[in-house]
């Protein structure tokens, strides 16, 4: 049986990736938190692991050579909401520094859950390779 | 890697606010100024922020915020007949700066409170790079 990475690796690379995109919008929010008509945004993290799931690409995909590869290795844009807000803010801004702040925290930890799950899988194919 | 990026973001709201506390502690200093003209009298500053969205041909990326320039504030500013003023006017009349000391202390608590997001948020991503690249050891 050969071993493939991907296979071996599961969803869990995905989530990673998934994680610590999620983690550069979050930043981007608290970045903004004072700019006037900055809209929140964040990933739609369940759509994203369905499609990483059913091995649909979360990518857009070129089928020719003069589409613009407008995603770049990132999710397109599907994946990426708008944020509802609580309460409104007179100078247009949908930050919430509270939610963004709990949220950043929640995707860290779960981030570190991921890596974990991730460095659990290599030292079990560690220890296959070896055999001890 | 989308980590290494936010760290470029979280500068760049550490930057931002720290102007924004900058222009504060000048208004702040400058609260009790005066002068014998309209035109030459302090008027309060403050920094206009605005998102940084990279090129679309880059792809769907984030970014952080900038400061596009410092505006005076329009708020008319008060005059004071004082005659034995060393600054007064011919007429008499001296104008004070139209900082507003206690708007400007609410807005320094803000910025530094955005401040500390930002550092906080650079500290959290720094830990999680660090991990990262401790993956399988």
């Amino acid at each position: 049986m050969p071993i493939n990475f991907d296979t071996a690796l599961g969803i869990h690379a995905d989530a990673l990736r998934a994680r610590s995109q999620r983690t550069e919008l979050l930043a981007s929010n608290i970045a903004n938190a004072d700019t006037p008509n900055y809209k929140a945004r964040d990933i739609d993290f369940q759509s994203v692991m369905k499609m990483a799931a059913s091995g649909q690409s979360t990518v857009m995909e070129t089928t020719h050579s003069n589409h613009i590869n407008v995603s770049n290795g990132q999710f397109s844009s599907p994946a990426i909401q708008y944020r509802t807000t609580v309460q409104d803010s007179l100078d247009g801004n949908t930050v919430d520094e509270q939610i963004e702040q709990a949220q950043f925290m929640q995707n860290s930890v779960q981030y570190q859950a991921s890596l974990n799950f991730l460095g659990a899988k290599f030292s079990s194919l560690l220890s296959a390779i070896r055999g001890e | 890697m989308s980590l290494f990026n936010v760290f470029d973001i979280a500068g760049s709201g550490m930057s931002a606010q720290s102007l924004r506390l900058n222009t504060t502690a000048s208004n702040l200093a400058n609260a009790d100024s005066v002068s014998s003209s309209v035109e030459q009298v302090y008027r309060t500053r403050s920094p206009v922020f605005s998102a940084v969205l990279n090129d679309a041909q880059q792809g769907y990326k984030q970014g952080g915020v900038q400061v596009r320039g410092i505006v005076e504030s329009q708020v008319p500013v008060r005059t004071e007949y004082n005659p034995s003023h060393p600054l007064a006017n011919p007429e008499g009349y001296v104008f004070h700066s139209n900082v507003d000391p206690i708007a400007e202390m609410a807005n320094m608590m803000s910025a530094s409170r955005s401040y500390q997001n930002n550092v906080e948020v650079a500290n959290t991503s720094k830990q999680l790079l660090i991990r990262t690249l401790q993956l399988g050891q």
